[in-house]
């Protein structure tokens, strides 16, 4: 699911996608920006045949087994009904437990594999087995050491064990102690966390900020307390699930608009504006856009400060920031900045509220945002100070334990690094490497014929394929994550490489030469796009061409 | 793809039948299933197309012959 233009389904091909970019940009009058265009390139119609027909094979065996369970012929292994409950409302015969039962089992030795190593460029699995197909996992005692990371996101290696490190970390555990047992706004409050939330602000440009304990819920439980009824969000189609849940249990308004897409946008906001709410017609209280580009902190941009950096973005135009720490800090949490007066240039005139938002609508100016970044567009929309009131209004703020010392430190400890507070340089190197990385692993195998997804810049690269390809990696040594249906669209599984700063040209190669091999056993390279075999790269001196 | 042998090539024609139809991910003994009622219906197909397809042919070829052919000399000046 995950970074901003991680998943998606195209609507129109790039050079439209391209265009529409381009015309905002110059019909704004705004500064030249790099534009990396992202491709979405489908898959052709055999492939897409080919997946149905095999979902439908499997599907119809999934029925034949349900049947033979159902005669009593094979046991079932899973929940299912109880005799004395009969008569009560099924609770294991809907899709989804069809689908776990019947698809999902043949290809579960696919996912939660256990590990027993640090998470970094290269970690050590146990090796399991299972004796009736999947149903259950029997441990063989043997570790499969030295498989390549190309699952963990963690994009500037700073999930790491190197004792001098980490000393810092150890200093305010022993300092603080492991956890706080309290709410931020009741006693958990910490100087430590004062330290962190005033360091985020200052790395990402805002005013002031707040963290919060996990990421998941800074989003979903920090759009409840912005907006609710009466409200309108913009939402673009390929948000997190966790802005979903967000959006959704605020109980506002939700319109979707297409990913990316800033004509269609620009109309329903129009629309939104000029109709107001449904029946009354009364104007919207407030309109929220929502975009995303979570995964981007610390991975993307220059100096790593994600999307807004990426696209140039100036911070104060975007009122709501929100970003994770658990990626690239390699420790957990999220936080929220925002600008002391959200929007101080708004035009006093007396106008109806709606109308007054209008003028305010830097439509040019957010082709994605860092974090899940909201544009509140009201003169009045809060309370004059974002942070202050989400501290008071929010339920993670409330109820969510403080976060613990030692992940705090962590976080701070990373943030230092990367914004070269004591004049190193390890942080600004890693995201340099990262960024080749990025380059190298993308270029490469869109020469070798893989469609994959995303901006160029993304260190996220997703790859269309089909299952097995998870356990063909597996065996070269190479751990992946593969998604698939329900989280994707049928057509499109597909494999999620996360680069790292720790991966050495080495090890991408490794991993590319068997993408190679394996994409070539299982007929994965899809794209019909022809491009040049050796297209220019980039300029590096140290460029080997072996393929 | 290079392949040594014939052997190796057919396993990897196999490989991707599996892939296709997705039936790599089913059990050995419901991949049998699959396989035979395939076969089945296949040898099926063929039987039906050598036994019925000549007698079809025949016919339509008669037909035709009766629609196009089979007009005297006589016929043809008298509409000419």
């Amino acid at each position: 699911m995950k970074i901003t233009n991680t998943s998606g389904t195209c609507q129109g091909g790039d050079s439209t996608r391209v265009e529409s970019r381009e015309n905002v940009t110059t019909a704004n009058g705004a500064a030249c920006r790099q534009y990396k265009p992202e491709s979405f390139e489908q898959a052709p119609m055999y492939v897409a045949v080919l997946t149905y027909l095999g979902f439908g094979i499997v599907t119809l065996f999934g029925y034949f087994r349900d049947f033979l369970r159902a005669v009593g012929l094979e046991k079932c292994h899973l929940a299912q009904e109880r005799e004395e409950q009969r008569d009560f409302v099924p609770l294991y015969q809907d899709f989804e437990n069809f689908y776990t039962r019947n698809l999902y089992m043949r290809v579960r030795d696919n996912w939660n594999r256990p590990i027993c190593s640090l998470p970094g460029p290269e970690f050590d699995l146990m090796e399991r087995v299972s004796d009736d197909y999947n149903w259950t996992f029997r441990l063989t005692g043997k570790t499969i050491e030295n498989v390549i990371n190309m699952g963990s996101y963690n994009y500037l290696g700073f999930a790491e064990n190197n004792a001098d490190f980490l000393k810092t970390v150890a200093d305010k555990t022993l300092q603080y102690g492991a956890g706080v047992c309290s709410s931020r706004q009741e006693v958990g409050n910490l100087r430590i966390h004062e330290e962190l939330e005033q360091l985020v602000a200052k790395f990402v440009g805002a005013e002031s900020c707040m963290a919060f304990g996990m990421g998941f819920a800074t989003n979903s439980m920090n759009i409840p307390a912005l907006v609710g009824k009466g409200c309108l969000i913009l939402s673009d189609e390929l948000n997190h699930t966790s802005l979903v849940l967000g959006a959704r249990l605020s109980g506002a308004t939700i319109r979707v608009f297409k990913h990316n897409n800033m004509h269609s946008l620009e109309k329903m906001l129009r629309d939104a504006v000029c109709t107001g709410q449904p029946r009354t017609h009364r104007p919207w209280k407030k309109i929220l856009i929502m975009v995303e580009g979570i995964y981007s902190i610390g991975a993307v941009g220059p100096t790593g400060r994600g999307v807004a950096e990426l696209f140039q973005l100036d911070p104060a135009d975007v009122d709501v920031m929100m970003g994770t720490f658990t990626k690239s800090f390699g420790a957990a949490g999220g936080y929220i900045a925002g600008n002391k007066v959200p929007v101080p240039q708004v035009p006093q005139v007396n106008l109806p509220a709606s109308q007054r938002a209008v003028f305010n609508i830097p439509l040019c100016n957010w082709p994605a945002f860092t974090g899940a970044s909201f544009l509140q567009h009201l003169p009045h929309c809060l309370t004059p100070e974002l942070v202050d009131y989400l501290r008071s209004h929010s339920h993670s703020a409330v109820y969510a334990t403080a976060l613990c010392p030692p992940v705090v430190e962590q976080i701070i400890r990373v943030m230092k690094c990367i914004m070269g507070v004591d004049g190193n340089t390890m942080g600004i190197q890693r995201i340099q490497q990262l960024a080749e990385n990025t380059r190298y692993f993308r270029s490469r195998l869109k020469e070798m014929g893989f469609i994959i997804y995303g901006n160029d810049s993304s260190p996220v690269v997703p790859i269309l394929l089909y299952m097995a390809f998870s356990r063909a990696m597996l065996e070269r040594k190479i751990g992946v994550v593969v998604v698939g249906f329900p989280a994707t669209p049928i057509t499109e599984a597909r494999a999620r490489f996360c680069l790292s700063a720790a991966h050495t040209r080495a090890m991408l190669d490794k991993v590319l030469h068997h993408m190679n091999e394996v994409g070539d056993d299982l007929c994965l390279k899809f794209s019909q796009r022809r491009c040049s075999p050796r297209p220019e790269l980039f300029n590096e001196a140290d460029f080997e061409l072996d393929s | 793809m290079a392949f040594k042998t014939l052997t190796e090539y057919l396993a990897w024609l196999y490989y991707q039948y599996l892939l296709c139809t997705g039936i790599y991910v089913l059990e050995p003994w419901e991949k049998s299933i699959f396989n035979s009622i395939l076969l089945l219906v296949m040898a099926m197909v063929a039987y039906t197309s050598y036994v019925f397809v000549p007698i079809h042919v025949r016919l339509a070829l008669q037909f035709f012959s009766g629609v196009f052919g089979g007009q005297t000399e006589s016929a043809v000046t008298l509409m000419s």
